[in-house]
């Protein structure tokens, strides 16, 4: 059983690149204020966000939170009905998207059929004053980039998804723009290929150094890519945050919920010493232990939110444990490498926990209908006020 | 829909295929009926033929109706094309619903109402009668028929690309000529055609807005007709026909040569994905 | 915004179009403009009698008359394209998929020869010595010619004919997206194939049904060919009238009127069939 109940966050994503925590740096992207409406219906209400020079940046949100919008925004299909979108400190909502400096890889790739793979990619250099020869060497080296280069004269119809999602790619960033938009641009692939392809985008973003930022419905692929997750909902931003901080520290119920699988208690809480805190959940029951940093009134009402995978799960009673309840096994669901176990530990009431199945099935000592122990750490949840 | 095609959809098919075209074969057959009675057989001959090609009249006809169907088709391609336009892309604009509603009203309008009420407009303007007004008229009713074509190519078109044109820095003209154009020309061309072959088949709306000194081929050929079964008349719908037959032929030819290549490309897309 | 900028001009160049070339009151455009080019008109040539000729209308019992026998000639052909159309299209959608582009080139293909010829070719065909009753004759069906050249039932053949593939293409258009597992789930559901036909089939093909109808039932009403090609003079089509009115009477006015009237008429169909193009584009949305 995995614990991580490091007191401090110390997790391995954090490395030295963070320019969001640094005082001084300059952001390449600001949204302020913006409102965007479309007759009654605000899509975007109230957006404020920056993001820095070589971010990859999510926009994670089910689909009509806005995310769309926010980029159509940003690529100047839309024009907010309110706010300001600076970049490098200039408003640019009056640009037009052909005076932007920014390229789009769109949904549907919106690769024109009648041309081919080099004159798709070679569109844009053609609209600016580049000459021909250099055109021509920078196609070239998109090809290599994308490993396209034998195919280099086929029709986007000649070509499978995976191709085409490629020289979508190769074409948006044959500008060299300083700020890439992806719209959903693994949406069409099958699984496997969309993991595959998850890393060769973070390694051309590493390499070319340009900021992207992309619009997901996928929490993974948000969580895999990204160096900050923006999470949206209604129009709103609920959060933003590094992937493991949304992770394990998910600011609200909602996003706690959206990312991954979680456990949510309600109850009041006891706060205590050193932000030590009792929730009290139902009755009759062991009160939970929790730390906060969030100062809380006492008796306020608050919810405990703990991942499955953070609980453990035993056949006999832990011995020294800050949190242990009692349970019977209803449903274990085996996904191989993991099992997740339906626990109730009263009327009701049901905690997941999730252990690895590091023996055989046959073997394995807890079925359904046991008797067994949960047990998590203080720090293992988060207390959430919303 | 795929079923087991039975006896009856056989039997359908082919009286209703011979009911289409029983008609136009009897025409074809007496054109070269040697006798000037058109019911009787008197032996093959193709005098009709010559003598349709020494008639003056129905050559200059002939002509004129070329002539208006060119341009006439032309201007309609352009129109129709902007109109399709506006109406895909939901310009909001007051009227829209009218403009709509106007685009589509002359393709079931019976003609002699379009045909009158372009008259009585061209003479509120005073405009003179002839191959102009009947350009004009022919161009304001198959203009309909060619935004019809166009937006129905339009609606099915990914509206990202043009986009991505414009993403890619085009400006909104550069993407329309670079990108949009190119994809929507097959619908336009068949706009185009349509217009051509409705301004040379049209009889009664030219009748009404032509002049003393224009005569279009179907005017001509009406008037002969009246008069009951004419040889000549004959001959020159059998050349009228094969020339449509071949037109049409060659056009489906092509388009499914291009439906073969396509699958083609498909497999070849296929193919890919395997390597 | 750059998309108004985009199309504004064209816009501008259409609206002026059909308000300088078109003007005001091109009629095609829509009902609404034409009765006001119908009544500019006869207003323009005398000023005076205005609404006379439309009394004279009704008081003439021969309009009454052609308003309706076209209509009833109409819808007789409709009712008929409609049982010659729908088998066709039926079988259409029935046959295999290789076959099918070249079934509808074979009834697009008249489509685009000229209407005035495929009219004229039922004169030789139908004619007092023409090949139908020659055949008729020689096989020893009849004795005597059958006159159906200059009646009603000539025009009823004439319009069928020049319509039907009218009736033909939407029809087939709504069967062949009709998905043959519906009807496999009819007889597995304990349908005959009669059944499943008029409980599956038949009403999904509804829309194709109503569009063929109106396609054909619209033009016919006002058809002026097909009637002065192959009607005798006990055929009165309000087209024909018009015509005739117009070119033969000189009587620009009243031609006028009897277009209003029978634009009247027709706006309620048209409307309709709008109505209904509208609702299936919304449906295919």
């Amino acid at each position: 059983m995995p614990t991580t109940d490091s007191d401090e966050m110390n997790i391995a994503n954090s490395h030295t690149f963070a320019p969001w925590d640094e005082a001084s740096a300059v952001p390449l992207i600001s949204f302020k204020n913006v409102v965007k409406k479309f007759g009654d219906f605000t899509a975007i209400d109230n957006v404020s966000l920056d993001i820095y020079e070589k971010e990859f940046y999510s926009l994670l949100g089910p689909s009509g939170c806005g995310k769309t919008t926010l980029m159509r925004m940003l690529a100047g299909f839309e024009k907010p009905t309110a706010g300001q979108i600076l970049f490098d400190g200039q408003d640019i909502s009056p640009l037009p998207p052909n005076k932007r400096p920014f390229n789009m890889m769109f949904q549907s790739y919106a690769l024109f059929p009648h041309l081919s793979v080099v004159e798709n990619i070679a569109f844009g250099l053609k609209r600016s004053n580049m000459p021909k020869a250099e055109i021509n060497q920078r196609v070239d080296e998109m090809l290599t980039m994308v490993q396209l280069q034998q195919l280099a004269a086929r029709k986007p119809a000649q070509l499978s998804g995976g191709q085409r999602q490629r020289v979508a790619l190769a074409r948006s960033l044959a500008k060299r723009p300083k700020l890439l938009l992806l719209d959903e641009p693994l949406g069409a692939l099958d699984k496997k290929l969309r993991q595959e392809t998850q890393f060769e985008l973070m390694d051309i973003q590493e390499k070319l150094g340009t900021t992207f930022i992309i619009v997901t419905h996928d929490q993974e692929e948000a969580m895999t890519v990204s160096s900050r997750v923006a999470v949206m909902n209604h129009g709103r931003i609920q959060q933003v945050a590094t992937p493991a901080e949304i992770y394990e520290f998910p600011n609200s119920r909602y996003v706690a919920d959206f990312i991954g699988d979680i456990n949510i208690l309600e109850g009041h809480c006891q706060t205590g010493a050193d932000n030590q805190l009792q929730i009290h959940w139902a009755e009759g029951i062991t009160p939970i232990n929790a730390t906060t940093n969030t100062a809380m009134r006492d008796d306020s009402e608050c919810y405990f939110a703990i991942r499955p995978e953070k609980i453990s799960i035993s056949t006999s009673p832990p011995a020294d444990a800050e949190n242990v309840i009692q349970g019977k096994v209803l449903d274990i669901a085996y996904l191989g490498n993991l099992s997740t176990y339906h626990v109730e530990v009263a009327p009701g009431c049901v905690i997941k926990a999730q252990a690895a199945n590091q023996k055989r099935l046959s073997r394995r000592d807890i079925s359904w209908e046991q008797t067994v122990w949960l047990s998590w750490t203080s720090t293992a949840g988060v207390v959430l006020t919303q | 829909m795929n079923q087991r095609f039975s006896w009856f959809n056989a039997t359908s098919l082919a009286l209703g295929f011979a009911f289409l075209y029983i008609p136009i074969l009897s025409l074809v057959i007496y054109s070269f009926n040697s006798s000037k009675l058109v019911t009787v057989w008197a032996g093959f001959s193709t005098k009709w033929y010559g003598a349709l090609l020494n008639n003056e009249a129905f050559l200059d006809a002939a002509f004129m109706t070329l002539k208006i169907a060119f341009v006439s088709s032309t201007l309609a391609t352009i129109l129709g094309t902007m109109a399709a336009f506006v109406l895909v892309k939901g310009i909001a604009f007051p009227g829209r619903t009218l403009f709509s509603a106007m685009i589509y009203a002359p393709i079931v309008m019976p003609e002699v109402i379009t045909g009158l009420s372009l008259l009585l407009l061209f003479i509120a303007i005073g405009a003179d009668r002839g191959m102009t007004t009947i350009i004009l008229a022919h161009a304001t009713f198959s203009m309909c028929f060619v935004s019809v074509v166009v937006s129905s190519r339009l609606v099915s078109m990914d509206n990202s690309l043009e986009e991505a044109a414009l993403d890619l820095g085009c400006t909104p003209l550069d993407a329309f000529r670079s990108v949009i154009l190119p994809l929507i020309a097959p619908a336009v061309i068949s706009g185009w055609l349509l217009a051509f072959t409705l301004s040379l088949d049209d009889l009664v709306i030219a009748s009404f807005v032509s002049g003393p000194s224009s005569t279009t081929l179907p005017m001509k050929i009406f008037s002969q007709v009246r008069l009951g079964v004419s040889p000549e008349i004959n001959a020159l719908s059998t050349i009228m026909i094969a020339i449509v037959t071949v037109g049409v032929v060659v056009a489906s030819l092509v388009s499914k040569r291009s439906v073969i290549n396509q699958r083609k490309q498909e497999q070849l897309a296929a193919k890919s994905t395997i390597e | 915004m750059w998309l108004l900028a985009l199309f504004l001009v064209p816009f501008l160049i259409v609206v002026k179009i059909s308000l300088s070339d078109g003007a005001v009151s091109i009629p095609p455009y829509t009902p609404k403009f034409d009765l006001q080019a119908g009544i500019a008109g006869i207003k323009e040539f005398i000023a005076a009698l205005d609404f006379e000729n439309y009394v004279y209308l009704t008081e003439d019992n021969l309009y009454w008359k052609s308003y309706l026998s076209s209509l009833k000639i109409a819808f007789i052909s409709t009712c008929l394209s409609l049982l010659i159309g729908f088998p066709i299209a039926y079988a259409m959608a029935c046959s295999s998929e290789s076959w099918r582009p070249t079934l509808l080139m074979l009834v697009i293909l008249p489509f685009w020869t000229s209407f005035l010829i495929r009219v004229y070719s039922w004169v030789g065909i139908l004619s007092n010595n023409g090949l139908l009753n020659q055949t008729l004759l020689n096989i020893g069906v009849i004795n005597e010619p059958l006159v159906i050249m200059n009646t009603d039932i000539a025009v009823y053949i004439g319009i069928v004919y020049t319509y039907v593939p009218f009736m033909i293409l939407p029809i087939y258009a709504t069967l062949e997206k009709m998905d043959s597992s519906l009807l496999e789930a009819a007889k597995d559901l304990g349908c005959s194939n009669f059944k499943a036909f008029w409980l599956v089939t038949a009403p999904l093909s509804r829309p194709g049904v109503i569009a063929g109808c109106f396609l054909v039932f619209i033009p016919a009403v006002g058809e002026f060919v097909i009637p002065s090609l192959l009607g005798g003079s006990s055929t009165s089509m309000i087209g024909k009238v018009l015509y005739d009115e117009f070119f033969s009477n000189r009587d620009w006015p009243l031609a006028s009127a009897v277009a209003v009237i029978l634009l009247i008429i027709l706006i309620v169909p048209i409307v309709l069939f709008q109505k209904q193009q509208q609702k299936l584009q919304q449906a295919a949305q």
